[in-house]
């Protein structure tokens, strides 16, 4: 709980510098093609109630029956968060009455959870990193969603959620601000997608935050805890956490106390607002279901599991810095979505000397391609610069067949009109001039023009610059960049 | 035609091989008795169509020579059991006019095997109770009087519109639940064979859930036999149900004769209770002497946490059930009860669903459950549970093949009688309960009667999915003490 903080941001307060501390419990919808207990589909977007069985109804006589698909992920989630794998677990029920909760009870695990103690790393800003431990990972049942808007005088009910799995992960009391809250849901959700156990869609609510924010003095006792619901978008964590925490020193500076309670934060206002209090929680009277047998399976199942495991962002990465020699922003921008690693994995496959343009070929994806692509908010999945052309220009760049400047204008033609950049590099003289005859007598030419800025250039190397450029405007930007300065700096003098 | 109703299922099942009779002649001679036999109160729905459509199947199938081990048979069944388009309502009032459109897997292994539905039978409410007094339908009456007596008794419960059913010859057998003694009370009440199976020996998929870790489906027949024929049928992993256990279903038929010399017959030195009334006493005397007879060996044994069992039972069990009916909450089926808002509409809902002993046992399981009580009742009930199951282990692990008990501490009582302190009520399973908490096998047979002339039963407890050994030793006390029908008074 007191392990030694991690460089974070601490706040300002009248009465001196606060400390944040914050918890969070992730649910993360398992992909799976049933539910956890029914065949029913986990499909989004249906019809409201198309996708329920007689057990998510909770018919008379229904019985659960654990899919073992979504056991499989919970493992392979836990695994990726390097946590404790209990071979024994159980399942529970945790009584309420809510119309969108058909049994009546949720299925979940509340004293034995399938994954217990495990850890991540996260990044932050100017290469710091902080570890955050996991207390837990437990399988349980999703609820079905009310419809409000369906009737003036009736609320209806749609079971399609109903039942579908969800991977609670809890973390300790470990994050320290905002910045470290997001990339922490951040990084669960980049681990998560590697590994194909829950999708991560934010926005279709695949993936949900629940925040617990506490604020005290630097290394002091830790102080009363708010929990911010069911958020679903990372910066409104962000948003939330910081408005939450001055809200609570704002309180206790002005000589209250803080009341336990769970809160609600409203995007448009900025602001968190009180759902319940302590006195209006839930007892849950959780005890062990007993339809379900407690859930058991082998080391050895657990082993096939692991050896089975994708590359992971953070193993990826240091393969990036030492293989290519990326440095760690690049190697991190690139693992951070799984889609991006694997587009550049694709130009790594396509180069003909990945060891000598590895690096050449982070900075096309992540500087023209992301740039590009952000720039007419696309996604890579729709890229129209597919990974093998853009390995045909890093292959012609560091071949010299042409300059970093003509495959920028070759990188805008294959954006446009799309064919295979060595081809049209051939069909449109596109090559870079490397005959030195050819530019040394484009170089003779500028010089005997501008007799005064040679002069200058002698007194001040840099100017060289200029002669460049003019080579290069001269040449159609097809003579070799590097062939040009040598020459230049040898006929100046310089 | 009448006489039809009066034969056991191996009996029938000879006449419709032998071709004596058709499969509709039979069912007909059963809806003809339910018909006349409706003050007993013991079907809450018939289902003549029904019956007579599954007949004409079944004679036709008898006839191509490809009839199942229960072709043509008609048989009642618990309104606890889901039947597909056939309104199912566990007699509660929360239920409604609940149509599944599901069929419980112990059913539909029934109708594979050719039986034939003559309708649902009545019971209390949701399982809970033992006089069958709980019921929405309003009690069921025993068909069994006392001597020279027109008092109305109940028939036990809570499969009491089984036991009656079956005891009346308004079908040739029944499916029953035992929560705690479901089956075993009401078939010693009725002078039936009732056998409640291991936990996990038969599906329970499609059954209304009572206490999910007791309820066990079984039959309640007119012999020994009966039992073990239907038992087979009802019997059988399902993968729909993770705690139905994947265990071959043995001929439990072939059990019927089998010797039982040099078993082992445990007799526990606790079932022996203060004040027990000497008939009880006697029975259970007697029905020792049978199997001694038999040539079985009896040994006293000691089950030193029996008297725990009923007040951990009545956590245990109230405990499930709170959670298991919370789904008939007015949302999706059954009755819906002031709509003004969500928590208006629970309340007036469950209150005006329920009957008073289910609420009772919601309100206790709901308050064993809670936050600060949990460790007192709750865990605390589960570790007598652990003790009770380990009772009869050590039992067991010293060679004993099965253990003898009275079935019931009293013969059948008046309806109305015992109404007034649920604890009275509550102790009628007291020899029971155990097996429930056990998870083991018991079987009720009848063994003979009281000074009044009402039947009593014996209960015989067996290993774990050693049900065939119950129906061997059950075999030699029905040898012994014969079979009992009442006297037709309706």
């Amino acid at each position: 709980m007191n392990a030694p903080a991690a460089p974070h941001k601490l706040i300002k307060g009248a009465t001196g510098d606060w400390e944040v501390v914050i918890g969070m419990e992730i649910h993360a919808q398992v992909t799976s093609n049933a539910k956890l207990f029914s065949g029913a589909s986990t499909a989004f977007g249906g019809e409201p109630n198309s996708h329920v069985s007689l057990v998510d109804a909770a018919m008379p006589g229904m019985l659960p029956v654990i899919n073992e698909e979504c056991v499989r992920q919970a493992v392979r989630t836990g695994l990726g968060l390097n946590a404790k794998i209990n071979l024994r677990s159980v399942f529970d029920r945790k009584n309420y009455f809510y119309p969108d909760l058909p049994q009546g009870y949720q299925i979940s695990q509340y004293k034995s959870p399938i994954v217990g103690e495990g850890e991540v790393e996260l990044e932050l800003d100017g290469g710091r990193s902080v570890t955050i431990s996991i207390e837990r990972l437990h399988l349980e049942q999703d609820a079905g969603k009310l419809l409000h808007d369906q009737s003036p005088t009736m609320t209806y009910v749609d079971l399609n959620r109903s039942g579908v799995a969800l991977m609670e992960i809890v973390s300790k009391p470990d994050i320290r601000d905002a910045e470290q809250a997001k990339a922490y849901v951040t990084k669960l959700r980049s681990i998560m997608r590697y590994l194909g156990t829950c999708d991560g869609d934010m926005e279709k609510g695949s993936l949900r935050a629940d925040v617990n924010v506490s604020v005290r003095k630097p290394g002091g006792p830790l102080g009363t805890r708010c929990e911010i619901k069911n958020m679903n978008s990372v910066n409104f964590i962000g948003q939330a956490i910081e408005y939450e925490a001055r809200r609570q020193i704002e309180i206790i500076e002005d000589g209250g106390t803080i009341e336990q309670e769970t809160r609600l934060f409203d995007p448009n206002k900025g602001e968190t607002r009180s759902m319940r209090s302590k006195e209006e929680a839930h007892d849950y009277r959780y005890f062990p279901d007993p339809d379900l047998l407690p859930l058991e399976f082998s080391q050895a199942f657990v082993d096939d599991l692991k050896a089975h495991l994708p590359e992971l962002p953070d193993e990826k990465k240091s393969r990036f810095i030492t293989g290519f020699g990326l440095s760690s922003y690049d190697a991190s921008v690139l693992v951070a979505e799984r889609e991006s690693a694997e587009f550049y994995e694709a130009v790594l496959t396509g180069l003909a000397d990945k060891a000598r343009d590895g690096k050449l070929a982070a900075n096309w994806v992540i500087n023209e391609l992301f740039g590009r692509l952000n720039k007419e908010s696309m996604d890579i999945a729709s890229s129209p610069v597919s990974a093998t052309q853009l390995s045909a220009i890093v292959d012609l760049i560091g071949e010299g067949t042409i300059s970093g400047k003509i495959a920028k204008d070759l990188f805008e033609i294959v954006w446009q009109e799309g064919g295979d950049p060595r081809a049209l590099v051939e069909a449109r003289g596109m090559k870079q001039v490397t005959d030195l005859g050819a530019i040394e007598k484009v170089v003779d030419d500028i010089i005997a023009a501008n007799p005064d800025k040679v002069e200058q250039a002698k007194a001040k190397p840099q100017l060289v610059g200029w002669f460049v450029g003019q080579v290069m405007k001269s040449s159609g930007g097809k003579a070799n960049p590097q062939a040009v300065n040598d020459l230049l700096k040898s006929k100046l003098g310089i | 035609m009448t006489d039809l109703t009066s034969l056991t299922i191996a009996e029938a099942r000879a006449g419709l091989a032998s071709k004596s009779f058709t499969a509709s002649e039979l069912t007909d001679a059963h809806l003809a008795a339910i018909e006349a036999a409706r003050v007993l109160n013991a079907y809450v729905l018939e289902t003549p169509d029904r019956a007579r459509e599954m007949a004409r199947a079944a004679d036709e199938k008898i006839a191509k020579g490809e009839g199942g081990p229960l072709a043509g048979i008609p048989l009642g069944i618990k309104d606890l059991f889901a039947t597909r388009d056939i309104r199912t309502t566990a007699c509660s009032k929360i239920l409604g006019n609940f149509i599944p459109p599901y069929e419980s897997t112990v059913t539909t292994q029934l109708w594979r095997d050719g039986a034939v539905l003559l309708g649902k039978l009545n019971n209390d409410e949701f399982a809970m109770g033992s006089s069958n007094e709980t019921s929405c339908f309003g009690p069921v009456t025993n068909p069994w009087r006392r001597d020279g007596s027109n008092t109305t008794l109940v028939p036990g419960g809570s499969s009491g519109g089984s036991a009656s059913a079956v005891a009346a010859q308004l079908c040739m057998g029944a499916t029953a639940t035992d929560t705690g003694g479901s089956i075993r009370q009401p078939a010693a009440f009725t002078a039936t064979v009732g056998i409640k199976p291991t936990y996990g020996r038969c599906s329970r998929w499609g059954i209304v859930a009572f206490a999910s870790s007791l309820d066990q489906a079984g039959p309640i027949a007119r012999s020994v036999r009966d039992a073990a024929i239907l038992m087979r049928s009802m019997a059988g992993h399902d993968p729909k149900d993770t705690t139905s256990v994947d265990i071959a279903v043995p001929d439990y038929e072939a059990s019927i004769g089998k010797s039982v010399k040099g078993m082992k017959i445990g007799i526990p030195k606790e079932y022996r209770l203060d004040g027990m009334p000497a008939e009880i006493e006697k029975l259970w005397s007697e029905g020792a002497d049978w199997l001694k007879a038999a040539g079985a060996e009896l040994v006293e044994v000691s089950l030193p946490h029996t008297k725990y069992a009923l007040p951990a039972y009545y956590i245990v069990a109230p405990a499930e059930a709170s959670s298991n009916l919370a789904r008939y909450d007015g949302v999706r089926y059954g009755l819906r009860e002031g709509a003004k808002n969500i928590i208006e509409m629970y309340e007036d809902t469950r209150a005006e669903g329920f009957g008073a002993e289910v609420r009772r046992r919601v309100l206790i399981g709901t308050y064993v459950l809670s936050a600060g009580y949990y460790d007192a009742y709750y865990l605390r009930a589960q570790k007598v549970r652990t003790l009770i199951k380990k009772d009869f282990e050590d039992c067991f692990a010293k060679g004993v093949n099965a253990i003898l008990t009275p079935a019931t501490p009293s013969a059948a009582f008046g309806i109305g009688e015992k109404g007034a302190d649920p604890v009275e009520m509550y102790l009628n399973d007291i020899f029971t309960v155990t097996v429930n908490m056990a998870g083991l096998p018991g079987i009720a047979v009848p063994a003979g009667k009281d000074s009044q002339g009402l039947p009593l039963g014996l209960q015989l407890i067996g290993r774990a999915f050693d049900e065939e050994t119950l129906f061997s030793l059950g075999d030699v006390i029905e040898q012994a003490a014969g079979r009992f029908t009442p006297a037709k008074w309706w």
